[in-house]
């Protein structure tokens, strides 16, 4: 029998009404997830577990920015191959097309036993699993001298944004023939290419503004990520340019005066023009708050990152001792899919799959010079451990490294569209 | 002679024997109407690949073979799945090109006389030197046992989906030219892609390493996941 329009529209109305009345009863009842930060692993987790459970789990993202500047690439815009404002993400799509609850404030307690976190606005959130992705703060007094409140005088730029503009705008400013120094960090710290990828940007900029300028390293580790591949693109584009110097010529005993411009290498001390001070990392404050980290990190089960301490806190991204992944916003992507589907599968009853991880880190030299590091990882009870990797060689043609640096443009794109939930 | 063997042999006879006009095709009068083709394709010693693939040594070439050009979707799957150009399927692709594969980008409405498709049938596989038709008419094609195996699985598509979250790290949505989109590839598309890496066809650092670590129920997963979203 076919239906005449009036008919048709009572039968949707009647259709839809059984459709609405038990997705709303489910809302109110549905299991609550807050995610604190709102980076590579949190904007992940957040968009994949509301996309993964339908509706079946509240998602509220907690994190105090409204435009979001990607830490991976800011070397390039200091290098002057992006624009700082290609860089910043919205959390609109999250919340319009995912329904997540985006909330731009700190969180600045967690009580674990009430499962409540309250954030600096005043208000509370109830949470049935936390995920804590806030990144990193800095070891205070790691590098004597230097503190939050000198961070202008001696950028550290290893937080995107404000600080990566105030570094490049005091190295455009750079008297002729000045020296940039870097205070590297010691292992381990939040991507390890990233100070060796700054140096080679920034040797980029002077070698076309200020050639006669010099880049010293100092720099406590006796190696460091791609060293030899970074060593060989500075041999080639910036000879003479940048001197490092490591453990052995005290490099582990220094200290900065941000009010002088100097530093300090074992009782040495230079003069400078200008200092971007990398300082020790730990994880981010809110871990320490919630009290599940051991000393600088918060241990995880490789199997589904949750804390080693309380099994309804998952902890992501370079916040998290998890074993062998390096701590780079694409392990954190990768880490916060596994942890979605452990998720959605505990409270909305998803399929569970076995974790499973991968991260590449791509770096630029210099103009179509890109190299890259790679490796997969699997779940065992200790940790995440490494299966398989590959790095770039050193006697590479010029094809396969501008290939290489192509690859990571259209990474770039891949993965904030995975984050963010668009191009 | 077993069940077998005159199977093959009655395949070889009916291949020699299933089209007269074709066979009478004149290869001179073949060469007077390739200008119809002439426009797009190049054919005989030299030649380039232009709008159209080149022609020359085409028969037995499986369809949407030459690496150095870029096909239709459809006319990459048929090769994937192990067609190769005969006579009889060239002369049923120039009757209604459309019809035949649906999708191919050739702009050309098609020869409905048979005499002429046959003449130019027969002056195409006069440019073919190597081509054995008998081996070409019995070979079930080239796709490797690796591809055949996987696609006789049903992909799980849940696991798929989680799986493709691994793709999603490096492969957005809309393709910007320096990673492809993989997103609606045909079933035989994607499992050749990865195949092709896993037994060292293609090389890439990255690609190699994912693809050694997804065993069949993997590709097969991700197959069904990556085929069917848009």
């Amino acid at each position: 029998m076919p239906l005449d329009r009036r008919q048709f529209l009572g039968s949707t109305a009647a259709f839809s009404a059984t459709l609405s009345t038990p997705m709303l009863a489910r809302a109110q009842t549905a299991p609550n997830v807050v995610v604190i930060g709102g980076g590579a692993g949190g904007a992940t987790a957040a968009r994949y577990i509301a996309n993964g459970s339908q509706g079946g789990i509240n998602v509220t993202l907690v994190e105090p920015t409204r435009s979001y500047f990607t830490c991976f690439f800011s070397n390039l815009y200091l290098g002057g191959f992006r624009e700082i404002d290609s860089l910043g993400h919205s959390y609109g799509t999250l919340a319009a097309d995912y329904g997540i609850n985006v909330v731009h404030d700190w969180a600045v307690d967690v009580d674990r036993q009430a499962k409540t976190i309250t954030l600096a606005g005043g208000a509370s959130l109830s949470y049935d699993r936390l995920v804590l992705s806030p990144g990193i703060d800095f070891i205070e007094d790691s590098v004597p001298g230097w503190s939050l409140a000198t961070q202008n005088a001696m950028p550290h730029a290893y937080k995107a944004g404000s600080q990566t503009e105030l570094l490049k705008a005091q190295l455009a400013n750079m008297r002729e023939g000045g020296v940039f120094a870097m205070v590297a960090p010691p292992n381990p710290y939040r991507c390890p290419p990233g100070p060796y990828e700054r140096v080679s940007m920034v040797a980029h900029m002077l070698k076309e503004t200020n050639p006669t300028a010099k880049i010293l390293i100092v720099d406590p580790k006796e190696s460091f990520s791609k060293q030899g591949l970074f060593e060989d693109g500075w041999e080639r584009h910036y000879t003479g340019m940048i001197e490092r110097i490591g453990p052995d010529f005290g490099a582990t005993n220094v200290s900065v005066d941000p009010a002088a411009m100097t530093v300090s290498i074992d009782g040495n001390v230079e003069q400078v023009d200008v200092c971007n001070v990398i300082p020790a990392q730990r994880a981010g404050r809110i871990a320490h708050l919630a009290g599940v980290t051991d000393g600088n990190w918060a241990p995880v089960s490789a199997y589904n990152l949750a804390s080693r301490i309380d099994e309804n806190v998952h902890v992501l991204g370079d916040a998290a001792a998890q074993g062998d992944m390096p701590k780079s916003g694409f392990s954190a992507n990768s880490q916060a899919k596994v942890c979605a589907n452990s998720i959605v599968a505990d409270l909305a009853g998803g399929r569970a799959f076995p974790a499973r991880f991968a991260n590449t880190c791509w770096s630029l030299i210099d103009t179509n010079d890109g190299i890259k590091v790679g490796a997969t990882y699997e779940a065992t009870d200790e940790k995440i451990a490494k299966i398989d990797g590959f790095v770039s060689q050193v006697d590479e043609d010029a094809a396969t490294r501008e290939a290489t640096y192509r690859e990571s443009l259209g990474w770039y794109d891949a993965i904030t569209e995975d984050m963010f939930g668009t191009a | 002679m077993g069940k077998q063997g005159l199977f093959a042999f009655a395949v070889i006879f009916w291949a020699m024997q299933s089209s007269p006009a074709l066979s009478e095709g004149d290869p001179m009068a073949g060469q007077a109407a390739f200008r119809l083709c002439a426009a797009c394709h190049m054919i005989g010693d030299g030649a380039i690949n232009r709008a159209g693939p080149h022609l020359d040594d085409l028969m037995g070439r499986p369809v949407g073979g030459l690496s150095d050009y870029r096909y239709s979707d459809t006319l990459t799957e048929a090769g994937n799945e192990g067609e190769l150009w005969t006579e009889d399927r060239l002369n049923s692709f120039l009757e209604d090109p459309q019809g035949y594969y649906r999708g191919t980008r050739m702009v050309f409405r098609g020869i409905s006389d048979p005499n002429t498709r046959a003449d130019l049938v027969a002056y195409i596989v006069a440019e073919a030197d190597n081509y054995d038709r008998a081996a070409t008419a019995t070979s079930t094609g080239d796709m490797p046992p690796e591809i055949a195996a996987i696609l006789a699985i049903q992909g799980d598509y849940a696991y798929g989906e989680y799986l493709s979250s691994e793709c999603t790290a490096c492969h957005a949505t809309q393709s910007g030219g320096d990673i492809p989109s993989i997103v609606g590839l045909a079933p035989s598309t994607f499992v050749h892609s990865l195949i092709s890496y896993k037994i060292g066809q293609r090389e890439h650092q990255v690609m190699t390493m994912i693809a050694n670590r997804l065993g069949d129920e993997e590709i097969a997963a991700l197959a069904a996941y990556f085929t069917t979203v848009e």
